[in-house]
């Protein structure tokens, strides 16, 4: 692998780089430039290459993530974009599920359609579930639609035809009218983009596609003869919401797949340390300002899912945003950060998020002006942080601040002295985090019992040991580099890619011909993107298929050997797919058939081998502590002089016993009673619960 | 420092309060995931609840639709009448689709199962699940009593401690079109209460409770206080309203008199049409299920079910009206009156507080349940070849009622909570084919705010062959009304394409060569169209989905030829029309 690489991840307020030459890393926080995000990078790339005196072209990659394309969709500032669809279906945009996504609001809002009703147009053509023509596309109708286009300056077209991934035939046909027609138009098809049953999610995804593409291919442009003009010769790779890197082309074919880059970052840094660390079944937790992400990552490989949903209207709520169905790291992203703002609701509970205090003004103890309590506040007023040397001293907390503000939205109400109602604030912020694992847990088949929570974030250090307690886990790894954990996982993430498709097949009528057919095509475009940046490194595939019992709900991934399958492999799949079914719900369901409906195929360099972390003294001696705060307790109420000890003062073996504070420039890890922490030999903080 | 002690128990109350309904929301998850029934999987027809030693229910999954809301409640009431406590085992499950001791129809079961913590039963889990097929006719208005609805499962065991009742199972299995889909979903009803269980005695452990009575307490003082109060906000008074429903064969008026008091709601439906002689009838469990939820939508929104928070609302229901139909009148499709009450609800509360409902919608689902093969052709009448054989339904809507300060939504579920599926999900499992299924132009009523638009659906089968649809359609003779001055939304229509209208309940044959066309209602507007923001209809027109001659007539905007907002000629026309 290229031994000089440097990450750039786009976040909504700072631009984070991590470079690292010959072994070293260095990293460096800059300001994300909203209106080109292109000068940012730049400036920040000049920054850090000075800073690491390292010349331009000694870097022999770079990797960048954005999240310019999921801006642009929540704040609809992409290109002025048409949908051609089959005729009869005009509406399957606005139609959604045709359902509310809370039942008791009666003034619910429902995201608009990226594109309004006058610019989605339809042609007649009928294409059945099965593949064949039921009516041939109307050509004359095609062409009837190029005036319109141009008297309403669409940009982007979006093609999207029922059955189209089963026979794209009339959306390509669409794409050659409109490319002899208008070469200069963009053309995004719902059978390339997205080749998966489920009209809505598959139109949804290619206008997403087609709306963010003439802006991010601008971007890319820019960016990539920005970084030229430096003295950069390297390849840019783009990191995709699945965990893997692309090129460049393909990013600018397929720009949806960019969302969420920066959290799939997080995952893969995760994913990395579990790896370190040898831990096979690892949940992360990544706590900021207004949110808080979690993952499960299973045998060093983030949790995968095939579709999500972005820019939602509803405040984090299921089903309140636009369905994209790409290949993605699946993640939780629950309304509770640092920032979240407590309130007192109608039944006299304390209820925390997902109303946020943002930077601006930010917790009342910033002394921004902000008067509502936030979780930050509160741990403030539990002891939990030194109002003086906060964020390394350069944010100096106003306790008085927060007082007032906890006192009067909470503390007054409920009648609770000021302390308890912190308590309550972030006992609260933390049972709405385990809640939501544990629904998701469920949802993926999964259970926390022996899992290693991996904490990193601004908050996550701080509420990880509560967060453990209550999701019955006793062991957790605060890793170093927190604060730019995705940039650093862009850096280990692999070169991979990718691809979906949907086959309806059962097993019991098997076709294994058209089964094999269509992954070896599958798994040739996944090697040709891949081949394109992998620098003839070796690479893996690997192969699932989507299975579930003939009319049960959800699919369960199950491996496929990375080969053609022969009639004697089917046995094993149904085999296969018992055996996990019976994992995820305790009994199988005798005498059903079983049947297919999607694959996937990855192709991805391999990881390179880690040498293991350094040995470290049996015997660590325990550190001393700088002093100590007096800090309550949120499980039992108890307030006790905890020890408080700086991270950087720790060695490799040091060991503090619960409860203390570790405490650093961007975070603090509580070691909570009952905890024991150790700084390991690859430098990150383990805690380890005592057995009850 | 005592201060501070009561304090942490008083966190820790809340806090159990909030797990309490996280281990309801995983039992609802774990159902939507394991269950066969695409009407639970896909559309999201059921419930989940905890309940208490007396069977009041604590907490309730906030997944689910309203319809469960305290049908599901008061079942578990039944079940410990006629198994008491004392009788109970661990493993033990029980289950009924009794209409009148469940949730008002033979096709949603309900599974009750004892929770035992350290050896003692400390409370019970119930779930509700619509599931597809239970025998008989099939669902559709054409039973003239239960017995012809299908399988009736009395209040009996299930699972005895852990071993399933197989005399109860070849039953199920004898009596079902679907009996791989049935038996599944009863396994997935009890593994979900068992998932709730599982997570309950954990948290018991996790705060050393012996038992849920002073949680209990607790929620049910609290959240009762809470809806009181939301009562006493409201302006006291009795309100009257009534509804019309097309009927089976004869229309249907539901009356309603809410009195407001300080801190209760009582709703008599005096007046109230008399029993159909059809399957329409509500079981009263399902008529105090969706009145409560139209009452609370308005009132007290945000606080969840539970016993104590919806104990203020009563409905006292006439026996023998079709708002409380008596066994063993027929009740397979109750939903199509049943989503007519909230509308009725909300009638009488625009009385007091009418800057927070909504206007009349399309309100009943418009589900086609479609049928063909040999039971509909006959294995091959006239030599003509007939479909495979298939039974299915797709869960569709029409607009909903105008808002205060928004439109209704286009085609979407109110009060219903389901979903529906994809075209080309249904049309990978039945030999159907939708030709079209999209916004209906100007259904939506005219209004300040407009109500949302109804759609259009083209079905045939597969080659045209014949087919049927057992119709549940409302909403057509009595469209959706506005209020405040705003329009009625467009009325339903059933029809063949080649122009024959169709009954709106009943079973019908969809010749070979035609088609069943749907337009699903629109929802009615709120507030004089003339006050609408010339703007908003420019926009509604430019999208087509309001014709320039209808904004020219209802809402008085004058439109160019080439689709933009002719202020001057709109603010003449306005004019005109105010003197």
């Amino acid at each position: 692998m290229p031994s000089s690489r440097l990450a750039v991840d786009i976040g909504g307020t700072f631009t984070d780089l991590a470079l690292e030459h010959r072994g070293r890393r260095t990293t460096l926080k800059v300001l994300t430039t909203q209106a080109a995000p292109e000068e940012g990078v730049i400036a920040g790339v000049h920054a850090i290459l000075a800073a690491a005196s390292v010349a331009p072209r000694e870097i022999d990659l770079v990797i960048h993530g954005t999240t310019l394309a999921t801006n642009a969709l929540i704040e609809r500032k992409g290109a002025r974009t048409a949908l051609i669809t089959t005729a009869g279906f005009r509406d399957v945009l606005a139609m959604r599920n045709e359902s509310r996504y809370d039942q008791y609001d009666l003034n619910l809002v429902l995201p608009e359609p990226l594109v309004p009703r006058h610019l989605r147009l339809t042609v007649p053509e009928r294409i059945d579930h099965a593949g064949a023509v039921l009516a041939p596309l109307d050509e004359e109708a095609v062409h009837a639609l190029i005036p319109l286009l141009a008297r309403e300056q669409v940009e982007s077209i979006a093609v999207g035809f029922l059955h189209a991934f089963v026979n794209p035939v009339h959306e390509a046909r669409v794409a050659a009218i409109l490319a002899a027609a208008r070469p200069d138009l963009l053309v995004s098809l719902s059978s390339q983009v997205s080749p998966e049953m489920r009209e809505w999610e598959r139109f949804s995804t290619t206008a997403a596609n087609a709306y963010v593409q003439p802006l991010m291919a601008r971007y890319l442009g820019r960016l990539e003869a920005g970084l030229r003009d430096l003295g950069l010769a390297a390849p840019i790779f783009l990191m995709l919401s699945g965990g893997g890197l692309t090129t460049v082309e393909t990013a600018c074919r397929f720009p949806i797949r960019l969302v969420e880059s920066g959290p799939a970052g997080g995952a893969i840094f995760s994913a990395h340390i579990a790896r370190q660390s040898a831990l096979d079944r690892v949940l992360s937790f990544d706590m900021g300002g207004t949110t808080a992400k979690i993952c499960l990552i299973d045998g060093f490989r983030p949790q995968a899912a095939k579709s999500f949903e972005v820019a939602r209207v509803g405040r984090f709520r299921k089903g309140s945003g636009l369905p994209l169905s790409i290949p993605v790291i699946e993640m939780v992203e629950i309304g509770a950060g640092g920032g979240s703002l407590a309130h007192v609701d109608a039944m006299g509970r304390i209820a925390v998020g997902p109303e946020s205090a943002g930077a601006d003004p930010g917790p009342a103890c910033y002394g921004y002006g902000g008067t509502r309590p936030a979780v930050t506040d509160a741990n403030l007023l539990l002891g939990r942080y030194d109002p003086e040397r906060f964020a390394g001293g350069k944010l100096p907390l106003d306790r008085t601040a927060a007082l007032a503000a906890v006192n009067q939205t909470i503390g007054a109400p409920l009648g609770l002295p000021a302390e308890m109602a912190a308590l309550g604030i972030v006992e609260m912020v933390d049972e709405t985090m385990a809640n939501a694992a544990r629904v998701h847990a469920i949802e993926s088949g999964k259970t926390y019992e022996g899992r290693t929570l991996i904490a990193f974030g601004g908050g996550g250090p701080v509420h990880a040991c509560r967060l453990a307690e209550k999701l019955g886990i006793s062991r957790i790894l605060v890793p170093s580099g927190a604060g730019v954990g995705s940039a650093i996982g862009f850096l280990r993430a692999p070169v991979a890619y990718e691809l979906v498709r949907s086959l309806y097949q059962r097993l019991s009528s098997f076709d294994v011909g058209a089964v094999n057919s269509l992954l070896a095509g599958m798994s040739a475009e996944a090697a040709s993107v891949v081949a394109a940046g992998s620098f003839g490194a070796q690479v893996g595939e690997t192969r699932t298929a989507f299975m579930r019992y003939v009319g049960q709900g959800h699919e369960i991934p199950v491996k496929l050997p990375a080969r053609a399958l022969g009639t004697d492999d089917v046995a094993g799949l149904r085999a296969a797919y018992d055996t996990e079914y019976a994992r995820f719900y305790d009994r199988p369901v005798p005498g059903s058939d079983i049947e297919v409906l999607s694959f996937s195929v990855i192709v991805s360099t391999l990881p390179e081998e880690l040498p293991p972390p350094p040995a470290i003294a049996p015997n660590g001696a325990a550190a001393v502590p700088a002093y100590v705060q007096s800090v309550r307790d949120t499980a039992t109420g108890a307030v006790a002089d905890w020890a408080v000890y700086p991270r950087i003062a720790l060695h490799p073996g040091s060991r503090v016993s619960g409860p203390a504070i570790i405490a650093e420039d961007e975070t603090s890890t509580l070691v909570g009673p009952g905890w024991t922490a150790s700084l390991d030999g690859a430098g990150y903080l383990a805690l380890v619960q005592e057995a009850l | 420092m005592a201060g501070n002690v009561v304090g942490l128990a008083e966190i820790q109350r809340q806090v159990m309060w909030n797990r309490l309904i996280a281990v309801v929301e995983e039992q609802a998850q774990t159902m939507i995931r394991t269950a066969f029934s695409t009407t639970v999987r896909e559309a999201g027809d059921l419930s989940a609840g905890i309940f208490d030693l007396e069977g009041r229910m604590m907490a309730q999954a906030v997944t689910g639709t309203p319809g469960h809301v305290n049908s599901m409640m008061e079942s578990v009431g039944h079940f410990l009448k006629k198994f008491p406590a004392a009788t109970m085992r661990p493993g033990d499950h029980y289950i009924t689709n009794d209409p009148w001791l469940g949730t008002g129809h033979l096709h949603d079961l309900t599974v009750v199962t004892p929770a035992f913590h350290r050896g003692k039963m400390v409370g019970l889990f119930a779930n509700t699940a619509h599931v597809i097929d239970v025998g008989g006719l099939g669902m559709g208005p054409e039973g003239r009593s239960v017995f012809e609805e299908g399988l009736y499962i009395p209040i009996v065991k299930c699972f005895a401690e852990g071993r399933p009742n197989e005399t109860f199972f070849d039953f199920i299995r004898a009596g079902t079109r679907l009996p791989v889909e049935l038996e599944g979903d009863i396994y997935s009803l009890c593994a979900c209460n068992d998932a709730g269980i599982r997570r309950l005695t954990e948290m018991m452990a996790e705060f050393s409770l012996d038992g849920l009575a002073p949680l209990a307490d607790f929620i049910f003082e609290n959240s009762r206080r809470a809806t009181e109060a939301e009562i006493a906000r409201l302006p006291a008074g009795t309100f009257h309203a009534e509804i019309r429903s097309d009927g089976y064969d004869e229309e249907i008026t539901l009356k309603a008199a809410m009195t407001i008091e300080k801190d209760r709601i009582i709703v008599d439906y005096a007046g109230t049409s008399p029993c159909s002689t059809r399957g329409i009838n509500v079981p009263a469990s399902y008529t105090r299920a969706y009145s409560c939820f139209g009452i609370k939508v308005v009132v007290a929104p945000e606080i969840p079910n539970n016993w104590a928070s919806l104990a203020p609302f009563e409905m006292r229901i006439p026996p023998g009206s079709i708002l409380n139909a008596p066994r063993p009148y027929p009740v397979s499709v109750r939903h199509v009156i049943g989503h007519l009450l909230p509308d009725l609800m909300m009638g009488c509360l625009c009385q007091t507080v009418p800057d927070r409902v909504t206007a009349e919608g399309s309100s009943c689902l418009w589900n086609p349940p479609l049928r063909g093969g040999a039971s509909v052709s006959g294995p091959a009448r006239g030599n003509r070849p007939a479909l495979p054989d298939f039974e299915i339904i797709t869960f569709n809507s029409g607009g909903t009622g105008a808002r205060p300060t928004r439109d209704g939504l286009d085609a979407t579920a109110f009060p219903s909570g389901v979903r529906t599926m994809a075209v080309e999900a249904t049309e990978n499992v039945a030999p159907i084919l939708f030709w079209r299924k999209e916004l209906r132009p100007d259904s939506g009523g005219a209004g300040r705010t407009r109500g949302g638009m109804g759609q259009v659906m083209e079905i045939g089968a597969r080659d045209d062959r014949e087919f049927a649809c057992n119709a549940i359609f409302d909403r057509v003779k009595n469209p959706p009304k506005g209020r405040a001055g705003g329009k009625p939304g467009a009325g339903g229509r059933v029809a063949l394409k080649s122009g024959r209208t169709l009954r709106t309940k009943g079973f019908q044959i969809i010749p070979e060569g035609d088609r069943l066309v749907l337009e699903l209602p629109g929802g009615g507007g709120m507030g004089d169209p003339l006050s609408r923001d010339p703007a908003e209809v420019a926009r509604d027109v430019r999208d087509g989905l309001v014709s320039p001659e209808a904004a020219r007539a209802l809402y008085k905007v004058a439109i160019r030829p080439d689709g933009t907002l002719d202020p001057s000629a709109t603010e003449t026309l306005r004019r005109a029309n105010r003197s």
